[in-house]
């Protein structure tokens, strides 16, 4: 009598599926790098927010921040394993790459999920802890499984799901939304079209062979071009705000808008590049600017902060 | 009863995973207990 009797068509070790995955490769379904972005800008959401919270509440609200977001990341690999294996941005991926199955995926990510919302919940406030969910939720249903695959607009309202975490982070120390905080989600929301489509412009045959609608492949290069250089724009601007709402001062103005200025010009250096470039050079160097602009804003928001209430303390105001 | 066998590969991973659990739950256990300090603390400071 064998265990394994009934699997055993062309052996044991075929039948039982036997895991090679290392924790490295659970790690890689977290995405690490745009969790890096997350907790990079849900710190700096709890760095503005007016209030106290101890140092080590603050770490594990970031944790679990870090971890809701990794979690989506996982969910949202174990949907589109489909695609991500045509890709060749994303062939070498855990599930197409045969490391991790797809149900493994799925359980991960549904239980990091639940386990990052109830640790913030428990831990620090239940506003927070459901703007998480909300942001899983948005990234995993609303971004993966519905807009990314049939709407050419599906990074620029699934983009929402990157931009919560300084809301979030501001919501674990004031247990509140303010409009501070929702200048901080406009910043990463109004800057992903571009950032997104710039990508998009020189990987645009990998997105068409798998069928995603992103702008290029839908409505065409000078289309996009256009819009990129609207939503660096509109990034531009909204990146001064916060001088002239009057939470950041002068010197983060003046820095935010020499960014902004130099976001708007690598759009157009990407408008002026000729349909049906090949190597596509000026998309890649937006691609690269403007995620320096996002680590470039936040820091220097956290700094200009920090700074003021050094300021403030120790009576150099008076 | 045939068992299965593994091979080194898969009891190297299981091994690494095995270890990344362990080192996970330990830190949840210390997490909580130093959650459960600091509020405390604060209640009692309040």
């Amino acid at each position: 009598m064998s265990v394994i009797d009934h699997h055993e068509a062309n052996g044991p070790e075929a039948a039982v599926r036997l895991s090679e995955a290392s924790a490295r490769d659970f790690f890689a379904l977290l995405k690490p790098r745009v969790m890096s972005l997350v907790v990079f800008t849900g710190l700096a959401g709890m760095v503005m927010a007016p209030g106290h919270i101890h140092p080590f509440i603050g770490f594990i609200a970031i944790l679990c921040i870090a971890v809701g977001a990794g979690a989506s990341g996982a969910l949202n690999m174990w949907y589109d394993a489909d695609i991500d294996a045509v890709m060749t941005r994303t062939a070498s991926r855990p599930i197409p790459a045969g490391k991790i199955r797809a149900e493994e995926a799925l359980a991960f990510g549904l239980t990091l999920s639940a386990f990052s919302v109830c640790i913030l919940g428990i831990v620090v406030n239940w506003l927070s802890a459901g703007l998480l969910a909300f942001t899983i939720f948005f990234y995993a249903v609303v971004y993966t499984m519905w807009l990314k695959r049939s709407t050419p607009q599906n990074i620029v309202i699934g983009g929402a799901a990157g931009a919560f975490p300084p809301m979030i982070g501001w919501a674990c120390v004031t247990n509140g939304v303010a409009i501070e905080s929702i200048v901080l989600f406009l910043i990463t929301f109004l800057w992903t079209p571009a950032h997104f489509w710039a990508l998009a412009l020189f990987k645009m045959r990998d997105y068409g062979a798998v069928g995603v609608p992103m702008l290029p492949n839908v409505s065409g290069e000078a289309t996009t071009k256009n819009q990129i250089v609207i939503y660096a724009v509109l990034t531009a601007i909204i990146g001064v705000v916060p001088t002239t709402l009057g939470f950041s001062s002068v010197v983060y103005g003046a820095f935010a808008a020499l960014l902004g200025l130099g976001f708007i010009w690598y759009s157009i250096g990407v408008w002026r590049m000729p349909d049906g470039d090949e190597k596509m050079a000026p998309a890649k160097k937006l691609f690269a600017f403007s995620i320096l602009y996002l680590f470039a804003i936040f820091s220097a928001l956290m700094i200009d902060h920090l700074i003021a209430t050094l300021w403030l303390t120790t009576g150099g105001a008076a | 009863m045939d068992m299965i066998t593994l091979n080194e590969a898969q009891k190297k991973s299981r091994r690494g995973r095995n270890i990344a659990l362990g080192v996970v739950l330990f830190a949840l256990v210390v997490g909580f207990y130093v959650v459960t300090l600091v509020k405390f603390s604060g209640g009692m400071v309040n």
